[in-house]
Parts: C-alpha cells; structure tokens; sequence
C-alpha cells in the first residue's frame, strides 16, 4: 500500500511538472502561433529594403493590422547593397504582385515589423517571388537631422548667405523616407 | 625553493587526480543509469524523496520570486511607461535565468546535501562494503537510482518553478496593480519563443540536474568515513554544485542564448 502511494505521489509529480510545461509552451510562450503557422503551410517571399531600420528576425508581417506571417531571415544584398528581408507568409492568404511592403513601426518607439499592403493586380505573389515596392524604416536620427538641417538652411539663407542652403538641401532629401 | 615546487607539483597531481576520479565515477553512472532504469521502482522511490519533497519549497520560492519580480519591474517600468511589457520581462528573466539557476540551488540545498548524507553514512556504516560483499554492486543498486532521480527530477522541478512564477507574477501585476491580462500574456506569447527561450531554460534544467545530482553523490561516495567526514562532504558538495551551477549558467548562457 506504501508502496502504491508512493508510485502515485510520483505519478503526480510528473504530471504537475508535465502540465507546467505545457503552460509555459502554450500560456506564456509562442508554440499556438508556430503551430498556426506552420499548421497552414507556409510560403517565402523576399523584400529588398534600403534601410530595414531595427527589424529583427521573428518579427511579424501583418497586413490591415492582421498577423499574417514572420520574418525568417535578414542579409546584406551583395549587389544592390539594399537589406535583403525574407519572409514567411500563410498559405492560405495570397497577395496581389505589385503588393508593397513597409517596415513600420507599433506605437511611437515599439518593435518593427513589416505591413503589406495588397496592390491591384490579377496574378498573386508565388513562393520565392519579390516584394518590389517597398518602402524602408524611418531612421529617426535622419528626420531629427533632416528638422535639423532644414531649420539651419533656413536661418542661414534669410542671412543672404546662398551657399550653405544647397549641400544641405540632398542631405535632406536623402534622408526622406 | 625546491619544498615549494614539489608542493605545486603535489597540489597539481592531487587536483588532476581528484578530477580523474570524479571523471570515472561519471561514467560509471552513466554506464548504470541504464540497468537502474530496467528497476524502474527504485527510481520511482527516488524520485519520490528528491522530487516530491522539493516540490514546496520549490513553488513557494518560485511565487515568492515571481511576486518580487513582478512589483519591483513595474516600478522600474512605469518610468519608462513600458508597464505593458512587464509579462514579457517577467517570464523571459525566469524562464531564461532565474528559473533555472534558483530551483539547481535550491535542490542542491534540499536534495543534493540529503544524497551525500546519505551516501556518506552508508559508507561510514560499510553498508557499501557490505554490498560489495554481497556481490551486489552499490553504484548500480543505490548510486545509480538517485542519480537518474535527481536528472528526471531537476527539470520538471524547474519547469514548475517558472510556471508558479509566472503565475505570481499575474497576481501581482494583473490582480493587484491592475494592468490588463491581456497586455501581459499578450507581450509574452508575441515574444517568448517555445524553443529558443522555453526549451534552453529546460535545457538548463537538464544540465543543473546531472551536475548537482553528480556533485552530491560524488561527495557522498568520497566523503571520509567519519561524522566529520560526512559533515565537510556535505558542506563541501552544497558549496560545489551551487559554484559550480552559476559558472555553467554563464557558459551556457553564452552558448544558447548568442545573438544570431
């Protein structure tokens, strides 16, 4: 009989252990959304960006505010020199070809991720097609450079002094996003 | 001159031999943690006095830890007004360091000195000899069963300090402070992934279990037959395993948790 309640106090242990981990995977971490993901299939589409800014791998793609996929992985394009974003989307949403992607950003300093915005065409974007319009993250040191900049060439040009307005004026413009 | 380079010399050889041995006795567990498996009750036993018995102060530490936890971050937080990702700091801090490492001490110091008492004693009394005589080997009929009971024990045991702390952590933060439930489980399902963050803090758990449930037996099995013996294995094994889990926790944590 000792015997027998003992067996049960361990089977109890176990099972307390078992379902703590099961809340921690399901509660408190992401195992619902992978399951999601990958329970509908998947299928990659690429985005060339200037600047991706702060967006990380993991980060979510959402379109009209909806999570609809992940960012996978994240390189340097030798060539182009642009960010090279690869992207996980659901199978079970399709997306226009001339769709454009920004990389924007929840709340004023919150994480970035990436919006789609659907375009108009017939045809949909295929596994291992390009996002071609994009649009990159606000860097907010160029617009606090650009405010900067612009409010100088301003002072500087009431002052009758024309050359200083114009270098600064490309340095504005580069950093528009 | 000489007298000092042959103490080096002596002190060199004793540590390598000591490490020699602990090596052997590793591996000699590992070779009998299969056999013990074969009776399985003995585990069972095993697991009852290591696991079970931790099991209180292992959830009172861990609603303790995730109640401080949980009040001191939303101070910090609220001057920063990011009190909505306090969820998310909470369990990533638990899960990824704290979960591990404390419920590793805190068996080191419930289970683990128990062990080496235990073991000390059996061999102070010659019960090992004894066994021996028999022809029964004590490393498979006693080391081995506590050994594969501490492994299976540590990690569920860690699992279940992170869920009660976590969970005393929304007390705190959701039922006391009053930030939205759905802010705070929101933040760490978005962020907290299953296998980067959860898994390596089991992960952790695995390793804390066979070190700590090594270092216990192992002191136990050395310690010198007498009360005084047992006492400084005792001490000795708590001191070790307890260094010991913090330095593996820093390398692991170098290992597991790179940036990619």
């Amino acid at each position: 009989m000792t015997k027998k309640s003992t067996e049960i106090l361990v089977g109890l242990f176990v099972l307390l252990g078992a379902l703590a981990l099961v809340f921690l995977a399901l509660q408190s971490a992401n195992l619902l959304k992978v399951a999601q993901l990958s329970g509908t299939g998947t299928y990659t589409v690429q985005a060339r960006f200037d600047n991706i800014g702060g967006l990380k791998v993991r980060a979510p793609v959402r379109s009209a505010g909806v999570e609809i996929g992940r960012v996978k992985r994240i390189a340097l394009d030798p060539k182009t020199y642009q960010g090279l974003v690869t992207m996980e989307l659901r199978a079970d949403v399709d997306f226009p070809k001339d769709s454009s992607a920004k990389i924007l950003t929840s709340g004023l300093l919150g994480d970035q991720y990436i919006g789609l915005e659907p375009g108009a065409e017939e045809q949909n974007l295929k596994d291992g097609d390009t996002v071609e319009l994009t649009q990159s993250a606000i860097v907010l040191e160029s617009l606090i450079s650009q405010f900067l900049f612009s409010g100088n060439s301003k002072s500087s040009s009431s002052s009758s002094n024309g050359a200083a307005a114009t270098p600064a004026a490309p340095a504005a413009s580069g950093a528009q996003p | 001159m000489t007298d000092l380079i042959a103490l080096l010399g002596q002190k060199t050889l004793d540590w390598l031999r000591a490490l020699g041995q602990a090596a052997r006795f590793f591996v000699d567990l590992l070779r009998y943690s299969p056999l013990a498996l074969r009776r399985f009750g003995l585990v069972v036993a095993q697991i009852h006095a290591i696991g079970n018995r931790s099991l209180s102060i292992i959830c009172a530490s861990g609603l303790a830890v995730g109640f401080v936890l949980a009040l001191q971050l939303y101070y910090v937080l609220t001057t920063f007004g990011a009190a909505s990702s306090l969820g998310l700091v909470v369990n990533l801090a638990l899960m990824r360091e704290l979960g591990p490492v404390i419920a590793a001490l805190l068996f080191a110091g419930r289970a683990g000195t128990s062990l080496t008492a235990e073991i000390g004693l059996m061999k102070a009394g010659e019960q090992l000899s004894a066994m021996e005589l028999m022809a029964v080997d004590p490393r498979a009929r006693v080391l081995a069963p506590r050994f594969l009971g501490g492994v299976i024990a540590v990690p569920l045991l860690t699992a279940m300090f992170c869920a009660v702390g976590i969970m005393g952590a929304y007390v705190v933060a959701v039922l006391m402070i009053g930030i939205d439930s759905g802010e705070f489980w929101g933040g760490m399902q978005n962020r907290v992934d299953v296998w980067h963050d959860v898994g390596n803090g089991i992960l952790k758990g695995v390793v804390f279990g066979f070190l700590c449930t090594f270092i216990a037996l192992f002191q136990g099995y050395q310690a010198t037959p007498t009360p005084g013996g047992v006492a400084y294995a005792t001490t000795r094994g708590v001191v070790v395993s307890s260094l010991l889990v913090l330095a593996v926790d820093f390398l692991l944590t170098a290992v597991l948790f790179s940036v990619r």
